[in-house]
């Protein structure tokens, strides 16, 4: 019982104290107080730079811009092809096809998506020389475009997986099923009937995912230096830069563009808002005018076809990237390479035992403590009544809106501070600060939409709080409590710039390795790690899958069901 | 719903007064141990350097985007560990500026001693940057080192002077740069000049029959910033004026023909400039695709290398410019709060000896060119040098051409910006 009581405190502490500690450290730089460089007065002077940087507008600018298309497309595609299709096999068979890529890290995919659609990737080696003519790749612009369409793709592809997995758990809270039958016999198409009742209440459920998708998109790194534009980069692209510039100066420009980088984050989600009530008044507008909107054929099959393509396009990416790993020389337009060689590997596997056991150890920690946490909080939530309000949902909220480039260089002069630095505990604290929320937000819909009916016939029936939760809440959620682990660890796979800084380089993982390397643009490096980097998560998720169909597989309402 | 927030703050504060008071107890531990361990080796006393290094572990922060390289620096890490009993841990950097800014966060954070930096790959703009701030271990010690006396300082500039600033022994050499161009022969790429491109003018008249074809990596990627200094060298009217500062009042006189030259050439460039390679291994994938006919590299063994590691065809070959090419030195540096200066002292040591640069040489290892002169070492360790077979595409140094030396740091800085201005910001 103590435990649950200090549970919420303590996963308060975890998700405040270490961004407010690395935003106050950004703070003062972007006001010119930072003594070790000299900085010892207050200005507005890093404000200055920063607004007279070129092209400072059209970074922002994008930065906005492609966090709100992401998310709309990946919103809406995932809305459509779920409302569309389910409840059929091919959304069954899609759906099982599609999971595998949520534990797909960012940069992989991205590399991915890369290797299939440059004027020298594989699609235009399908169809050279026979159709295009061509012996020479073209000089064509569909990688790093300036308007940002390559990386809008490439956020895309990881999103709607994401976002499929949120609304697939939150899809048994509703009763869609009974809903369907009775728009459709009130002559709405499949489509509408779903958009119109079963959607508002995912959509509820499914928010501060949404939220999430919109604050990563608009401050991503990784994804935005291997697909997005250079001329300019991103906001977040080239603060990061200047924050490793070799110009000192340029560190206080660095700390105002990440107080800049906040700004943006929340006006995307500002403008978020401001979509969702036009969302809602065109829907409202169109129930109201009673429109059935049945033959949606079309728009169902253009979801679906969208939706595999997506599929496709990773899957047939990952492979090639895994070919490129074991390649010799591969001239355009070959399809393969000349010959195969595991150089590459021999060589990867002479250094990969301490980064992977980090990774592991890292990975497993911080899960395990996260849902540890999520579970207890939410167990005081229900025993108490007392749900902490939109307050409690702001701590959780805030890592996840907070852009990590906004914080974790100044978190990381705090733990020089304590002493902390490149050690083991600061390495899992970090990675905590991530991976929680993501727990928490896989976790608490579901759990808090779980009919409390169940409750009352247990207690009924005299069970005690304790033999409710470990005989019929949690093995009831046993399924979203082992995915939102299965989250939590691809979530610490996937941390680059926390992991980098705050481990000095003496704690290096899959990932860190992954992005040094991959530095060098090699192919065939980039090939070997993007692979380990996906085979982690993988292995976790299948696990997730695995267990409740194993243990359930004589109640069919527990396992298989979607 | 009001008693949960309340009891929420009070854990909280209770829990911040703890944390407040471990902050100031690894303070003032941070303090004790500083007046314990404060004793830097003398370089000259190398018999008490070896002991004290013994047994210590060196974090070595080096770019660590290249395989080859990291199979090296483990090499260098087993002989250290047989020789010396000192253990060689390579932290794989994306870019060195990553291991600055630790030594900044620790300056910023008190921590003089004890740092998570041992020894850092560096040369120009970091090194300035470092040397400026007062984050290297001074006074200088490289010119100590017992291996110094082979370092061809008599015909190698660019040891002493690292991008026109005086190294007073704060870095110790570790290899040679020099700027070459690749090309493939199964392409005719002499056919628009009747020649292969001898200067950066050729090359803008070269990609106006060829477009799409030539590239460079954007700035600021030291690839791309040396291209743009190769040019400034080939445009500007009086080299001395770039040994010095850059004084904002000329900069735009100064740097206008380097401008109009890169006017008269972006048009033609790959995606017409308005996507760039992101750094050289990038160059090299497109110019295996067939996107770029022409790459440079800044190691003369690049293109032998790449062929090596089926990253090129191996009919690719290399060239330079008669009226010479940039050329410069790189360095290892200790920082001046590192926790283990013998050790460092000892690798960076090791890094000079006939035998680690005989083997860097080696185009099947690294093929970087060494920085000590021949005529210093004895027969045996010459003999390893010539030994050395450079490769099919590498150039013979007596046909690498005239060295031109880099300008002052603060000239890249400069036109960095304008670039960005000009050509990186959308216009």
């Amino acid at each position: 019982m103590s435990f649950l009581a200090a549970a919420p405190g303590f996963a308060i502490a975890i998700l405040v104290l270490p961004v407010c500690c690395g935003l106050l450290a950004t703070i003062l730089p972007a006001f010119g107080y930072m003594p070790a460089l000299g900085g010892n007065t207050w200005s507005l002077g890093p404000f200055e730079e920063l607004l007279a940087m070129p092209g400072i507008g059209r970074s922002a600018g994008l930065s906005l811009f492609s966090a709100l298309i992401t998310t709309l497309i990946s919103v809406t595609l995932v809305a459509f092809f779920v409302g569309g299709w389910r409840g059929t096999r091919s959304f069954a068979r899609m759906q099982q096809f599609l999971s595998p890529l949520l534990s797909v890290p960012h940069a992989a995919a991205a590399f991915g998506l890369a290797f299939m659609i440059a004027p020298s990737g594989f699609l235009m080696r399908l169809f050279s020389p026979w159709a295009t003519g061509l012996d020479r790749p073209p000089d064509w612009l569909i990688l790093n475009d300036p308007l940002g369409l390559a990386m809008i793709a490439g956020l895309v592809i990881k999103e709607v997986p994401f976002l499929l997995l949120v609304t697939l758990a939150a899809l048994p809270q509703t009763k869609a099923g009974q809903f369907d039958r009775l728009t459709q016999s009130m002559g709405y198409g499949r489509l509408s009937g779903f958009l119109f009742v079963t959607w508002p209440q995912i959509y509820r459920q499914i928010r501060l995912a949404v939220f999430a998708v919109i604050a990563y998109a608009s401050s991503v790194v990784d994804v935005a230096i291997i697909l997005g534009p250079s001329t300019p980069s991103t906001l977040a692209v080239r603060l990061t830069e200047w924050m490793s510039d070799a110009d000192l100066a340029l560190r206080f420009v660095g700390s105002a563009g990440a107080l800049l980088q906040l700004g943006l984050t929340l006006m995307a989600l500002a403008i978020w808002l401001v979509l969702e009530r036009f969302g809602r008044a065109v829907s409202h507008s169109l129930r109201a005018q009673g429109r059935r909107l049945a033959r949606d054929g079309a728009v169902r099959w253009f979801a679906m076809v969208a939706t595999a393509l997506l599929a496709l396009l990773v899957f047939s990416g990952l492979a090639v990237l895994a070919l490129w790993s074991v390649a010799g020389f591969w001239a355009f337009p070959d399809l393969a390479p000349n010959a195969l060689s595991f150089d590459t590997w021999n060589r990867a596997s002479l250094s990969l035992g301490g980064p992977m056991a980090n990774t592991l150890f890292i990975g497993g920690v911080a899960t395990a403590v996260a849902t540890l946490l999520a579970l207890a909080c939410l167990e005081r939530e229900w025993r108490t009544g007392r749900t902490g309000g939109s307050r409690a949902l702001w701590f959780i909220y805030l890592p996840l809106i907070v852009p990590q480039v906004s914080f974790v260089f100044g978190l990381k002069v705090f733990f020089l501070l304590i002493g902390w630095d490149a050690t083991m505990a600061a390495m899992v604290l970090v990675h905590l600060v991530f991976v929680l929320p993501y727990v928490f937000l896989s976790l608490s819909d579901p759990w808090r939409a779980w009919d409390p009916r169940y409750a009352s016939v247990a207690a009924g029936l005299g069970a005690s709080p304790n033999r409710l939760f470990w005989r019929i809440r949690l093995p009831m959620l046993l399924k979203p409590a082992l995915v939102a682990l299965a989250v939590g660890f691809a979530v610490s796979v996937g941390q680059y710039l926390p992991t980098l800084l705050l481990g000095s380089g003496r704690i290096s993982t899959i990932t860190t390795e992954a992005v040094a390397l991959s530095a060098g643009g090699d192919r065939r490096v980039i090939g070997v790690y993007a692979f380990l980097q996906m085979v982690l998560p993988f292995v976790v998720f299948v696990i997730a899958a695995a267990v409740p169909a194993l243990l359930f597989r004589n109640r069919r309402a527990m396992g298989g069901q979607a | 719903m009001k008693t949960t927030q309340n009891s929420h703050f009070v854990v909280w504060a209770r829990r911040a007064r703890a944390f407040k008071l471990g902050l100031a107890i690894a303070l003032g531990l941070s303090t004790a141990s500083a007046l314990a361990s404060d004793k830097a080796p003398n370089p000259a006393d190398w018999a008490s350097v070896e002991k004290a290094a013994k047994g210590q572990t060196v974090y070595f922060n080096a770019w660590g985007g290249a395989p080859n390289i990291n199979d090296y620096i483990a090499w260098a890490g087993r002989e250290l560990k047989q020789r010396y009993g000192v253990t060689l841990e390579h932290v794989k950097l994306d870019d060195t500026a990553k291991a600055v800014a630790t030594v900044v966060a620790e300056k910023t954070a008190g921590q003089d001693v004890g740092g998570k930096v041992d020894l850092i790959w560096i040369n120009g703009e970091n090194f300035a940057s470092m040397k400026q701030q007062g984050l290297l271990f001074s006074p200088g010690w490289a010119d100590q080192l017992p291996n110094w006396s082979f370092v061809d300082v008599e015909n190698k500039p660019t040891i002493t002077v690292d991008f026109t600033i005086p190294t007073e022994g704060l870095e110790s050499p570790w290899g040679g740069a020099k700027m070459v161009f690749f090309h493939d022969t199964v392409r005719d790429t002499q056919k628009a000049l009747g020649r292969l491109p001898n200067s950066t003018a050729d090359l803008v008249e070269w990609a106006k029959v060829n477009p799409g074809r030539f590239s460079y990596p954007a700035p600021p990627n030291f690839i791309g910033s040396s291209f743009l200094k190769q040019v400034l060298l080939e445009t500007v009217t009086d080299r001395s004026k770039l040994l010095q500062p850059v004084m904002e009042s000329e900069f735009e006189t100064v740097a206008a023909p380097l401008f109009d030259r890169l006017d008269a050439l972006h048009p033609n460039l790959w995606r017409k400039g308005r996507a760039y390679p992101k750094n050289y291994p990038a160059m090299v994938q497109l110019m295996a695709d067939g996107e770029l006919e022409i790459i440079f590299a800044f190691n003369p063994a690049e293109a032998s290398n790449a062929i090596a590691q089926n990253k090129l065809p191996d009919t690719v070959r290399s060239f330079t410019f008669s009226g010479g090419t940039l050329g410069n030195t790189h360095f290892v540096a200790i920082p001046y709060n590192a926790s283990a200066k013998a050790g460092a002292l000892v690798a960076a040591n090791f890094l000079l000896s006939p035998e680690a640069q005989a083997r860097k040489q080696d185009p099947t290892v690294w093929g970087d060119p060494t920085v000590l002169n021949m005529a210093k070492l004895n027969d045996d360790e010459r003999a390893k040098f010539e030994a050395l077979d450079l490769g099919i595409a590498t150039l013979r140094p007596s046909e690498l051409g005239p060295m031109l030396p880099e300008p002052h740091p603060s000239w890249m800085t400069a036109i960095e910006k304008e670039w960005t201005r000009r050509y990186g910001a959308g216009n």
